[in-house]
């Protein structure tokens, strides 16, 4: 407090009000600070700060051969263990022109799908968490248990995996696993229902994401908003249609699409994608072809000197990575194009002159995880 | 009729008969009011424990967990275990806090549950005091708290609280007016606000069957207003723990906290006995004219198990709210309020009055 | 008139909406049997981890207190965070010759990401995962083993 008497007193003037959001809060799912310019409930200025969880993840990748990358890449996205996993993979088989078996691909083509499940089954709970319905937070992670319980049986880990090794897997999937695949997807479809019915046609939920936190096409593709965020606004962005990797050429599968590029777009864009993901399964299931679970690889792994990028579709946008090899074990530069951190930068632009309870809906719809956001 | 074997009118007569015939009329009348207060006093605290160890269960069960099962048998001893841990906790406030109001609010909004609770009939005879205006006069101290919430978001000297409470205030004022209406309706085809009047005229039949069509509209008014006035979810956004972090009662801590908490579920309470004792016959055992032997069975079930049974199930509703839907936005909350629930109310009333008049209520 | 078909319209759809929903939550309520909560503490003795739960890394010892690790140290490169420290020596062979064998293969549990590769490349298959996960201790010291059992010698019967 300014006790000082000389100082000119204090003109009843307008102040700026400024709220902090996080580090620490509920609805930033982790360490998140977001400083909020307030009018009354109105959001006028909204900045990120990001680095509070930064652990120097691309740095620690540079001191480790390209089988060590993996259990790093785990813990950038850490709830799409296996698609990160997967884009490590791909960029060290295509440098060295690798051809894995036909069995590899299989697998890991339904691991991603099951990690989109899974991912999205997070974020479907989170999300309503998020809007006050506590619920759906149970209901979400109650059936993304029965996924980490199929993959614990055949990874051995429940969260951070590393399952996929250049040039194939680290083993061969349980006997178990198709079984407990089917049994899941019969499961699941019954319960896609209860969460239409408890989130996605209620009224209260429609009301406030409908036309809330509206993205246009042109904004997302400026500001690089890919996977199913870029999605709600249109913007064909899906790297499993544009550049196939492993089966997503063979298998048919719809590229969701919307124009509305609001919070209730994105929504829905994720929910269809389970429902899609659920059909590439159900295709891939019962067709894994024998063989074996990794190819012939060397014990070092030295990539050709050159750049080199690989992306992936995560749950959450398209990841890259960048890499150059000097011909060492060990790479020269190692770079995450994480889908997180660009789907930040359009978050100030979508929420200015929302309410606060719109912020929460909009971030939330943009499905942020902050370990990616820092890396 | 059969219920009035557990009318508690001659048990409290003889206990009021002999007090003033021991001691003087006004040391009898200050016995009289310290031993109703000591009995709604610790009425008070089990019921508040008992509902959150109830809420707890529910939400669990909703939500495919068990709840709390960890103290005592079931977990019943949770919430005892939890109120110790309260009561111990320190009480941390913040600088440049008003202190006078900041240590006054959570008082405020106890006090004012603690008040409307002596006019609900639990039973017949069962009753601190029976206003002829019960009705006016619980809708009025209930819609106090509002007060105690505002000056808990003002005096915290803090910008979550400060919001919390600015959108409390905006929700409870307008909701009021919808609590008031749709039990106006009632008022209007019993034609009294005494309560015990209003439930003795049920002894052929619950409102909410008598007045048919209107009766059912303003009990669902009622249970979706009165949610909103006491702050419960979907319409906790004062508290809106994934926007505001906790509202208005965010910078208090221990005990403070605990009377926030303890209020909120006895403001439950009592919007649910309300419900129960307006529409649903209070204490009135369920009656279907000509039934008689259906009747007398009825009779021989305990009114106030009657009433805890109604207001149960009224309780029940409200919490299958707040487990159930996303909380609303503020604007939305008011156009809940100002565009559906107020004209529907309206209109409810002169259908009701019309049918009052038409006698075609049963 | 159509804005008044359409409140009430909007009305009808809304209540109907949250309806099913209410539906939804107290069937759950209704139906116990759909409770996953694992009793935990309680089932500790009926619950059986998967096999290939990734625990903790041990050394794989026969009944004879023997085991196959050679101590190459293949397992202490491929540790991508240096969990794995191999301290060997020296014994005297009864011919006169003398060979390196393990002292103590030190595993730092504390420090592991279970990334798997120590078990995936080492050559004699001498390291598995074990099922147990219950690692928790007061002192992170504890959290520092040596995983070949004291007194434990190299299985002989493999032929190179």
């Amino acid at each position: 407090m300014n006790k000082d008497i000389n100082a000119p007193a204090k003109q009843a003037e307008e102040v700026e009000y400024h709220v902090n959001m996080g580090p620490q809060h509920p609805s930033t799912h982790g360490v998140l600070r977001l400083c909020l310019t307030l009018e009354g409930e109105i959001i006028e200025k909204l900045e990120p700060h990001c680095g509070y969880i930064h652990r120097g993840i691309e740095k620690m990748c540079e001191k480790d051969t390209y089988q060590q990358i993996i259990h790093l890449s785990d813990r950038t996205d850490y709830v799409a263990a296996h698609m990160n996993n997967h884009a490590v993979c791909l960029l060290v088989e295509n440098a060295l022109q690798i051809e894995v078996p036909e069995r590899v691909k299989y697998i890991r083509t339904i691991m991603d799908e099951m990690t989109r499940i899974q991912s999205h089954l997070l974020w479907w709970g989170c999300y309503g968490m998020d809007l006050g319905g506590m619920t759906c937070f149970f209901y979400g992670f109650r059936d993304r248990e029965k996924i980490l319980d199929i993959w614990e049986e055949t990874t051995g880990a429940r969260f951070l995996q590393s399952y996929y090794t250049p040039g194939g897997l680290m083993q061969d999937i349980h006997p178990n696993f198709q079984k407990r695949v089917k049994e899941f997807l019969k499961y699941f479809s019954k319960k896609l229902s209860d969460f239409d019915n408890i989130l996605s046609n209620n009224v209260i939920f429609l009301e406030r994401s409908r036309g809330v936190g509206y993205l246009s096409r042109e904004d997302a593709i400026n500001y690089g908003i890919t996977g199913p965020s870029g999605r709600g606004s249109g913007f064909a962005c899906d790297v499993r249609k544009r550049f196939p990797y492993s089966m997503y050429d063979k298998v048919d599968f719809k590229e969701i699409l919307r124009d509305e590029g609001d919070t209730l777009a994105r929504y829905q864009v994720r929910m269809d994608e389970m429902r899609e993901s659920m059909h590439i399964i159900e295709q891939l299931i019962d067709n894994i072809p024998a063989g074996d679970y990794s190819a012939k690889m060397k014990p070092v792994i030295k990539l050709p000197e050159g750049e080199y990028y690989q992306r992936v579709e995560t749950a959450r946008g398209e990841l890259g990575i960048y890499c150059i090899s000097d011909g060492n074990k060990t790479p020269y530069r190692w770079k995450f194009r994480s889908p997180c951190f660009s789907n930040l930068s359009v978050l100030d632009r979508i929420s200015r002159k929302c309410k606060i309870a719109d912020l929460i809906a909009i971030s939330g719809s943009l499905d942020l995880i902050i370990p990616d956001i820092d890396r | 009729m059969g219920y009035s074997r557990y009318d508690f009118t001659p048990l409290l007569h003889s206990i009021d008969q002999w007090l003033y015939s021991v001691m003087s009329p006004a040391w009898a009348l200050i016995v009289e009011l310290t031993l109703i207060g000591l009995a709604f006093l610790i009425f008070y605290a089990l019921v508040g424990l008992f509902l959150v160890y109830a809420e707890r269960k529910v939400c669990g069960f909703i939500q495919n967990r068990v709840g709390p099962n960890r103290v005592g048998k079931y977990g019943i001893f949770q919430t005892i275990a939890d109120f110790i841990k309260l009561l111990m906790k320190e009480l941390i406030g913040t600088k440049d806090a008003d202190k006078l109001l900041y240590n006054i609010a959570p008082y405020i909004v106890i006090i004012c549950s603690f008040m409307a609770i002596g006019a609900i009939p639990f039973a017949q005879g069962l009753l601190a005091i029976d206003f002829d205006i019960g009705i006016l006069y619980i809708i009025s101290v209930s819609s106090l708290s509002v007060i105690g919430v505002l000056l808990a978001g003002w005096s915290s000297n803090s910008k979550y609280p400060l919001i919390g409470a600015m959108r409390s205030g905006a929700q409870i004022i307008s909701y009021e007016l919808s609590v008031g209406l749709s039990l106006l309706t009632i008022i209007v085809l019993a034609g009294t606000m005494q309560f015990s009047k209003i439930v003795m005229a049920q002894e052929n039949g619950w409102f909410i069957f008598k007045g048919h069509i209107p009766a059912i509209i303003a009990f669902i008014l009622y249970v979706i207003a009165s949610t909103a006035e006491t702050n419960r979810g979907p319409f906790d956004l004062a508290e809106a723990e994934s926007e505001l972090t906790a509202g208005y009662h965010t910078e208090y801590s221990g005990i403070k906290f605990a009377f926030f908490y303890l209020a909120e579920y006895m403001n439950m309470f009592i919007v649910a006995s309300i419900a129960a004792t307006v529409f649903l016959g209070g204490w009135m055992p369920l009656h279907i004219p000509a039934w008689n032997g259906f009747n007398v069975v009825m009779d021989y079930i305990p009114p106030v198990i009657w009433y805890f049974m109604k207001t149960a199930f009224v309780i029940y509703i409200i919490m299958l709210f707040k487990w159930t839907f996303p909380r609303l936005r503020i604007d939305h909350l008011l156009t809940l309020e100002w565009k559906y629930l107020l004209p529907i109310n309206l209109v409810n009333i002169l259908f009701m009055a019309l049918i009052v008049l038409l006698g075609w209520h049963f | 008139m159509s804005s008044f078909f359409k409140y009430f319209s909007d009305l009808f759809k809304g209540v109907k909406s949250l309806l099913k929903g209410m539906a939804v939550t107290n069937r759950y309520f209704f139906s116990p049997g759909e409770i996953v909560t694992e009793q935990y503490p309680e089932n500790r003795n009926k619950m059986k981890m998967y096999d290939r739960f990734k625990g903790e890394v041990i050394m794989i010892h026969n009944e004879h207190n023997q085991h196959h690790c050679t101590g190459c140290g293949i397992c202490e490169t491929s540790c991508p965070n240096g969990s794995i420290e191999i301290i060997s020596k020296r014994i005297d062979l009864p011919d006169g010759k003398k060979e390196r064998v393990i002292d103590k293969h030190i595993y730092h549990l504390g420090m592991c990401t279970f990334c798997g590769l120590c078990v995936k490349n080492c050559p004699s298959h001498a390291l598995a995962f074990g099922q147990r996960f219950e690692h928790a201790v007061y002192d992170r010291t504890k959290l520092n083993k040596i995983l070949n059992h004291p007194g434990s010698s190299i299985i002989k019967d493999i032929e190179e």
